[in-house]
């Protein structure tokens, strides 16, 4: 009962969150409602039982994600520009979507249900045996580095190939690790920015 | 940030505890919820927020980008070799059961080794990400 509770309001705060982050204009709080809105997110999966992807949701929607989009605010303008079409076909592609998934989830088992597929496959052996063969009482650890153990080192190296392709991106050369000091890039990419940027710029300073 | 002498005291009470957290996370994974996953993120927002007070030359001073850089490659390398490690011991690529006397202490061993992987290549990664991001100019 307080469970439900605690979801009717979580949905609440994350629906008013979604729908403020639309109507908002001004990037830095988008920024900021997006990291409640993952905070919230987080707190959903704690009452799912998920601390695990929880934890992860908190530290890295909440966390990382803002200071890199804040980072990211400081090189482009603080202010969205007015879009210039009309929003029925974005509003229609995501009515459907949405309307499409929501149709999927009714083939879905209930919540927690123990004859779902997902509880009858490999689950029951993992939670009986797993103590036996790997000896960990989380067995989220041992699913993921030991059963699993393949998935996550594809997983790390995703993370590994991200941050090589953001050093090759806008890293310079070797000893630049700013990625500043690249005069030709640098002044290419300054002068497409003052073209590409001067809209929004100008208009963040009519209303500011 | 330089003059915000509130923020720039409480972030220095507050960043050898954001590191002591992420050890435990990383260490304690096995027991509570966590992971490297976790703790390297944990461990790279430590290092972004020394970097978003003091200034990103200070934090490049404490994390030099060679380092980090490095660093990324070298968690992926600590857990494909302690995969080839178990091949080298006889197993099967990724089998922690032969690394140790009996299985179930290989798969202590082998657990907390590529957990390490995992949290030093996520926290360099992140840090990575932060540095190249902080460190463009309009």
């Amino acid at each position: 009962m307080i469970i439900a509770l605690i979801d009717i309001a979580l949905l609440t705060f994350m629906g008013a969150t979604a729908i403020a982050i639309l109507r908002l204009r001004s990037l830095f709080a988008v920024v900021m409602l997006s990291g409640i809105y993952s905070l919230l997110a987080a707190s959903m999966f704690v009452t799912l039982d998920a601390v695990d992807v929880a934890f992860t949701e908190a530290a890295v929607g909440a966390g990382i994600s803002t200071v890199l989009m804040i980072a990211v605010l400081a090189l482009t303008g603080e202010r969205e520009r007015t879009p210039s079409h009309t929003p029925l076909v974005p509003l229609i592609v995501v009515g459907l979507t949405g309307a499409a998934l929501i149709y999927a989830t009714f083939d879905m088992p209930a919540f927690g249900d123990a004859n779902a597929p997902a509880n009858l496959h490999v689950a029951p052996r993992y939670l009986n045996d797993s103590f036996g063969e790997v000896g960990l009482p989380n067995v989220v650890t041992s699913v993921l580095a030991s059963y699993r153990g393949y998935d996550t080192l594809g997983e790390v190296t995703v993370i590994f190939t991200a941050a090589v392709a953001v050093m090759l991106l806008l890293g310079g050369r070797k000893g630049d690790d700013a990625g500043i000091k690249n005069e030709p890039e640098a002044d290419a990419e300054a002068n497409e920015g003052a073209d590409a940027d001067s809209d929004p710029k100008s208009g963040g300073g009519g209303t500011a | 940030m330089r003059h915000h002498r509130v923020l720039r005291v409480i972030s220095k009470l507050l960043i050898p505890f954001i590191m002591l957290f992420a050890l435990y996370v990383q260490f304690h994974g096995d027991f509570g919820p966590g992971g490297g996953f976790q703790a390297g993120v944990i461990m790279a927002s430590a290092f972004i927020l020394y970097g978003l007070i003091f200034g990103l030359e200070n934090a490049r001073k404490v994390a030099p980008p060679g380092v980090i850089t490095m660093l990324v490659a070298a968690g992926v390398l600590i857990y494909a070799g302690t995969g080839y490690a178990g091949l080298l011991k006889g197993g099967n690529f990724l089998d922690y059961n032969v690394l140790a006397a009996t299985p179930v202490g290989g798969q202590h061993l082998g657990i907390l080794i590529i957990e390490f992987g995992v949290g030093t290549t996520v926290a360099a990664a992140m840090i990575t990400i932060f540095f190249l991001f902080a460190g463009r100019e309009r």
